[in-house]
Parts: C-alpha cells; sequence; structure tokens
C-alpha cells in the first residue's frame, strides 16, 4: 500500500517563510503577537444585518471572527454565508467547514467559492454526529476527516489541485486550521495527534475550551518537547461561563469539555455567578499568555458575544496593540454607535 | 455484545495480530504469480466472501477495501461513528466512550492502545488519505497484492 508520511521522517515545518493567505490573521500570528480570535453565533435568519451586528460587537477587539457550520449539529446560516457577507464590511472570518453534512464535491466547491469572497482562513473539523442536533433523522455524511480535508485543501492550495487531480486555474489562498482537544481521552495521544494534524497541513490550530490550565501546561510541555509550537500556530479556546448550573450542564452533555469541579464551585460560591465566570475567563486568558507555545486566544462566549470586548479588555493581553478596526465612514457611522450604544447598556446593567 | 468482546480482544493481541499480519503479508506475495493466473477478476467474490467473514468475527470489519488495521492497532476505524480514519475526535468521553454511541468505548482509543502494544509503534503516526468509497465491499487483500506488484486496476463491486 502506499505510504504516507510519518511526523518525524521528514522536516514537515509549515511556518515556513513566506505567507499562505493575504489574511490579518496570518500576519498578526506571523509578527509574533499574541492574537485573539472569537466565535459568531450563526443567526437563524436569511437576514445580512443579523450577520453584520454580530459581527460588529467584536470589532476591534479580535483578529479573526470564526464562522461555524452548524455545530452541535444544528442548523443556522451556512458559515460560507456568514463569511462572505463579513468579508463584505472588511472583517476577518475564519471558515469553519465540518465533514458532517457535505462530501469532498460540496467541500472543495465551498473552499473555492469562499476564497473567491475574501475568505482567507479556514479551519478544518470533522464535526459533531447528527443525533447532538436538532436533527438527529439528517444523514451523516463524514466522506473526509478533518485530517483528509486538511490535505485536500492544502493540495488546492500548495498544488493547485483538486482531490480529483484536475487542476485549478487559480488556487485559494487560504490560511488552514484545525480543532485541538488536549482535554480528552488518551491523553499521552493528543501532542501525537496535533503532530499529524500539522503534518497534514494545518498552520494554526484552536482548542476546544480551557477550563483547567495546569491539564494544558501537561500538554504544551509535551507540544514543546516535539517541537510542534514552532511548526504551528496553537490558539487556546476559552469563554465565560454564565453559572454553576450551566457549568454543570455542560459537563454532564456535552463530550469533549471538561470542567473542573473546584471551578464549579467557584461559581457556586460566588454572589455574582455571571460576574464569575466572566473573572475566570479573564485569569485564565492572562494565564494561557504567560505559557511559551501559546500564539492566542479564541473566545467563544456562546450568546454573551457582547462580553467579549470587554473580557478582552480587561485581561490587558493585547497589551498596547489594537486589532483592525472598520473605518467609521458616514454611512456606517449609525451603525457603529448603535452598537456601541448597546455595549454600553449591556456593560451598566452588568455593573448593577 | 459478543461481537464486542473479540473486536476488543482483538485490539488487546494487536501485537500477535501483526505478527501474523506480517506472516499472511509474506505469503501473499508469494501467492501472487498463482493468483494473477487464476485471475484476480475471477477470484474477487470469493476471496472477499471469506475475507468479510474472517474480519468481520475478528474487527468487526466494515469491508471499505482498503484495510489499515496494522496502522490503527488493530481496531477498525470505519467502525467509527464518523468514519473517523485519523482519530480520536474531541469528543471523546472521560470514560474513553464515543461522543456518538455512549454505549460503545471509542475505536480510536481502542486503536492507540493496541497501537502501543504492536512491534511497529509507530504505524499509527501515519496520516491516512480520503478513504475510496468506491472499493467498498470489494477485497482489501487482493487490492493489496495487485498494489505490492505495481498493478493500480480495480475490481470494483
Amino acid at each position: 500500500m502506499n505510504t504516507p508520511a510519518v511526523y518525524d521522517d521528514e522536516d514537515f515545518s509549515t511556518k515556513s517563510p513566506g505567507h499562505k493567505s493575504r489574511g490579518r490573521l496570518e500576519r498578526v500570528l506571523r509578527r509574533g503577537e499574541f492574537a485573539v480570535t472569537a466565535e459568531l453565533n450563526p443567526p437563524d435568519s436569511a437576514d445580512p444585518n443579523d450577520v453584520f451586528e454580530r459581527g460588529q460587537v467584536f470589532d476591534g477587539w479580535v483578529d479573526g471572527i470564526n464562522a461555524t457550520d452548524g455545530s452541535g449539529a444544528n442548523c443556522h446560516m451556512s458559515s460560507v454565508g456568514i463569511c462572505a457577507l463579513l468579508t463584505r464590511v472588511g472583517f476577518a472570518p475564519v471558515m469553519q467547514i465540518s465533514c458532517r453534512d457535505r462530501n469532498r464535491i460540496a467541500i472543495q466547491g465551498d473552499v473555492l467559492g469562499a476564497a473567491a469572497m475574501g475568505v482567507n482562513n479556514i479551519l478544518c473539523l470533522t464535526g459533531d454526529g447528527v443525533g447532538a442536533g436538532d436533527h438527529p433523522g439528517a444523514k451523516p455524511v463524514f466522506d473526509l476527516d478533518c485530517m483528509s480535508l486538511l490535505s485536500t485543501i492544502r493540495a488546492m492550495r500548495d498544488e493547485g489541485k483538486l482531490l480529483s487531480g484536475r487542476i485549478l486555474s487559480t488556487p485559494p489562498q487560504v490560511f488552514l486550521g484545525a480543532a485541538i482537544n488536549p482535554f480528552a481521552p488518551p491523553f499521552d495521544y493528543r501532542p501525537k495527534r496535533l503532530a499529524k494534524k500539522i503534518m497534514a497541513g494545518a498552520d494554526f490550530v484552536q482548542s476546544q475550551y480551557c477550563f483547567d490550565v495546569p491539564m494544558l501546561e501537561k500538554y504544551m510541555t509535551a507540544v514543546r518537547d516535539m517541537g510542534l509550537h514552532e511548526k504551528c500556530f496553537i490558539l487556546i479556546g476559552v469563554g465565560p461561563l454564565a453559572s454553576a448550573k450551566s457549568a454543570r450542564w455542560i459537563k454532564k452533555n456535552v463530550p469533549g469539555i471538561h470542567i473542573p469541579d473546584s471551578l464549579i464551585e467557584r461559581l457556586d460560591k460566588a454572589k455574582n455567578p455571571k460576574q464569575m465566570g466572566k473573572d475566570i475567563c479573564i485569569e485564565t486568558m492572562q494565564q494561557l499568555r504567560e505559557i511559551k507555545g501559546v500564539a492566542g486566544v479564541h473566545v467563544m462566549a456562546y450568546r454573551q458575544e457582547e462580553l467579549v470586548a470587554d473580557i478582552v479588555q480587561r485581561s490587558g493581553i493585547l497589551k498596547s496593540r489594537k486589532p483592525w478596526r472598520k473605518e467609521p465612514v458616514p454611512g456606517d457611522l449609525a451603525m457603529i454607535e448603535a452598537a456601541e450604544y448597546k455595549a454600553d447598556v449591556i456593560a451598566n446593567a452588568d455593573n448593577q | 455484545m459478543a461481537g464486542l468482546t473479540v473486536q476488543r480482544w482483538s485490539v488487546r493481541h494487536a501485537g500477535g495480530l501483526e505478527k501474523i499480519y506480517h506472516f499472511c503479508s509474506q505469503l501473499m506475495i508469494k501467492l501472487y504469480p498463482l493468483v494473477n493466473r487464476l485471475g484476480f477478476a475471477r477470484l474477487e467474490r470469493p476471496v472477499a466472501f471469506v475475507e468479510k467473514h474472517i474480519k468481520g468475527f475478528l474487527f468487526d470489519c466494515q469491508m471499505c477495501g482498503q484495510c489499515e488495521l496494522s496502522r490503527t492497532g488493530m481496531s477498525c476505524s470505519m467502525r467509527c461513528p464518523k468514519n473517523i480514519r485519523n482519530g480520536p475526535c474531541g469528543g471523546v468521553r472521560a470514560n474513553g466512550h464515543c461522543e456518538v454511541n455512549a454505549d460503545m468505548p471509542c475505536v480510536w482509543v481502542d486503536a492507540w492502545t493496541g497501537s502501543q502494544l504492536m512491534a511497529d509503534k509507530k504505524a499509527i503516526d501515519h496520516v491516512l488519505p480520503a478513504v475510496d468509497r468506491g472499493y467498498k465491499n470489494s477485497s482489501a487483500w487482493l487490492r493489496w497484492m495487485r498494489q505490492q506488484n505495481g498493478r493500480s486496476e480495480v475490481f470494483k463491486k
């Protein structure tokens, strides 16, 4: 049988000179800045303004906005649609692609379409099983897996070829990402799996929620020993927990998310659990910034997206750096003011 | 659940099965001239039948037609509800069970365990390419024999 490569057989460095994309996220990471990405809650609507409003709350605070692809197997506006809208107003989206709903023909077509619309970052995922979402009777596709998806898009970009071998006249220039979960067993295999993802084509990775920094540090030690942090940008997932009740629910019902009991206890004892959730998130971000090999954070504040700006600001992880911000042109001014007013109202409600 | 017991036995004995695998590989290379004379197309159906039952019993083989058991710790990756060829995914439960089917031990956690019992511990480090769905239900053994001799023709069912 054909012999695929093994990661220590050859140099598979992906932090090679020369940018893979024209995107802002790649530039920030390659400059060695501590990057911040956030996840946009996809609307159940056909109104473009829903996307613009949801993107607006991150403006000036993040280097990339993730558009999920039916996360948790729930149906929402497609990631390619959200990304196309975000690029229209200048935001830098990270398009997530899950292998659950489309086969290799559809996915490669979407990659070309997205790149043509100005999408510079693509995150390759296997995706959750259909049973987890709102359409449990759907047909699970899983034609590719995250790893073969990575290598397929990498071949499209670097060799200008589809999986079938057919030549592309203009290859998609995309910065390729993947997901990691250092918090799920088998723990000793997780760093090796990251190595496989890098070998398959990952330029950056975003992790599952990190609620246990010592556990991550163990993982990062193994990652550094293998030299992987020099071959790939590692962004760690964080997010504010709303209450002890929701933390317990997540722990019980969402496989792959590890929340230590000590953290739930802290939320339980807090007078204002929402504030405590935010504080824990900020604390985690500050600790992550000090870990060698961590290139940034990925903030997933599901249904609390309006908190992201405050969390990023209060954590101080950006130091004096200010991520790209949409130029206030007269037509958009009203939109920005409205968003700022909304953020103020939320911040005031929070303080009370 | 009896089937599950056999599959887990196979993972626990991945080292022994690896030896059998290497022995059979050598045997298959020696058998190539004979099989070639009999004709691959003619043997496809009977060999696929035998293969399906042997590997079905030992590994709950799904007959993808491009077997990689020697690289997945003798745990059949096509049993994964997400068909992941390069697992395990991030959804593995704290007890090592599958995210989709909570009663099933993750095939990739087993694959990792099995791979470490084999002589070639690095076999699992290979990035496996996308599955060619056109090979489904065809004999991986015959295909492997043809490949070893530089032949690429396919006898799809």
